[in-house]
């Protein structure tokens, strides 16, 4: 086959090249597939890694606004929106107004609803009062918050879910003239009040004491937006 | 027979042992080139068979071969045209041709 010994150890030589190059490329081929695979793991672990990095700040920034909850700042603003909120009972300069059902008795034909205090008649007076710059009012002892309602219950009215049979206490603060001219208004509220001979006793107190809003507040279906400035603008 | 054998495995175990790794667009290159390098083992293999076996064409015929395919493997990335495709295409084509002469010639015999 093969003439002499010089083309024996050519053909060594050549075959010794063509399996070194088999060799590399089974090995190079090899390589690049665990390399993927370790490249794969490698990221996996960083993913990892980073992921628990950022939980760790997560925590650290939730505890250090929970240390910045003692900041004066900090403090002052949530006393402020406890404050608007009605969580604190308030107290201040304002008026104080009662009202009981009418001393006058219905004709016969008369329709005697007239004669007794209905929602709309607080309603009504509650407007006024927040036109005139109430800052807190209570009715008989109910705080008005945002999610406050007054409403007829029977012979009754439901405040806060609670309900108050006549006399009604009507407090606010504000500026007490503002507010009791508010109500005076010709034509206005009180007006409309004594035709139908409804007793309204107006008195400004020196110190109104607002009581606290006593109920419990959770929403249920309402969440923070992702616009939390505007949310805290509607607050206001 | 004996000789080549031989001097496939030593350059086997040289190579897994020799720590060499080629990135991967050298490993196509190289790919191309075991291609080429088979195709004319086996037109060796046929040629002798066939007794016009001569050692110089084998052995120019192998760098050659080997050299120029990757050559073209390489200008084929350079221009951005999949020549190694073409490469690997042309040996294996050859390659089969050159298998099933070298079965033939086995059956005459």
């Amino acid at each position: 086959m093969f003439s002499n010994r010089h083309a024996k150890i050519m053909l060594l030589v050549v075959f010794a090249i063509l399996g070194f190059m088999i060799a590399t490329q089974i090995k190079t081929t090899e390589r690049q597939k665990t390399i993927n695979v370790q490249r794969a793991e490698e990221l996996t672990e960083r993913l990892r890694v980073v992921e628990q990095q950022r939980d760790d700040l997560a925590k650290e920034m939730e505890r250090l606004q929970a240390s910045a909850g003692s900041d004066k700042a900090l403090e002052t603003e949530l006393e402020r929106l406890k404050e608007f909120a009605g969580e604190v009972p308030l107290q201040g300069k304002g008026i104080q107004l009662i009202l009981d059902d009418s001393k006058v008795t219905a004709q016969v034909g008369e329709n005697p609803n007239l004669y007794i205090i209905h929602d709309d008649d607080l309603l009504r007076v509650i407007n006024e009062l927040r036109a005139a710059g109430a800052e807190a009012i209570s009715i008989n002892g109910e705080r008005l918050v945002s999610t406050s309602e007054i409403r007829c219950a029977g012979p009754t009215l439901s405040v806060n879910n609670n309900r108050s049979a006549p006399p009604y206490v009507i407090l606010a603060i504000g500026n007490p003239s503002n507010l009791a001219s508010a109500l005076k208004l010709r034509g206005g509220v009180l007006d409309t009040f004594k035709f139908w001979g409804i007793q309204a006793d107006l008195t400004m107190p020196e110190v109104v004491k607002v009581p606290a809003f006593k109920g419990r507040r959770t929403f249920e279906y309402a969440e923070a937006a992702e616009e939390h400035d505007a949310a805290k603008d509607g607050d206001k | 027979m004996l000789f080549a054998l031989a001097g496939l495995a030593i350059g086997f175990l040289a190579g897994w042992y020799f720590p060499l790794y080629l990135p991967l667009e050298y490993a196509r290159l190289l790919s191309v080139s075991v291609m080429a390098a088979f195709d004319t083992v086996f037109g060796g293999i046929r040629s002798s068979m066939e007794g016009r076996y001569d050692h110089t064409v084998f052995i120019t015929g192998f760098f050659t071969n080997a050299v120029l395919a990757a050559f073209m493997c390489y200008s084929g990335n350079l221009l951005g045209i999949d020549l190694y495709l073409v490469a690997i295409l042309i040996f294996g084509v050859r390659m089969f041709n050159n298998l099933a002469a070298i079965r033939h010639l086995f059956l005459k015999k």
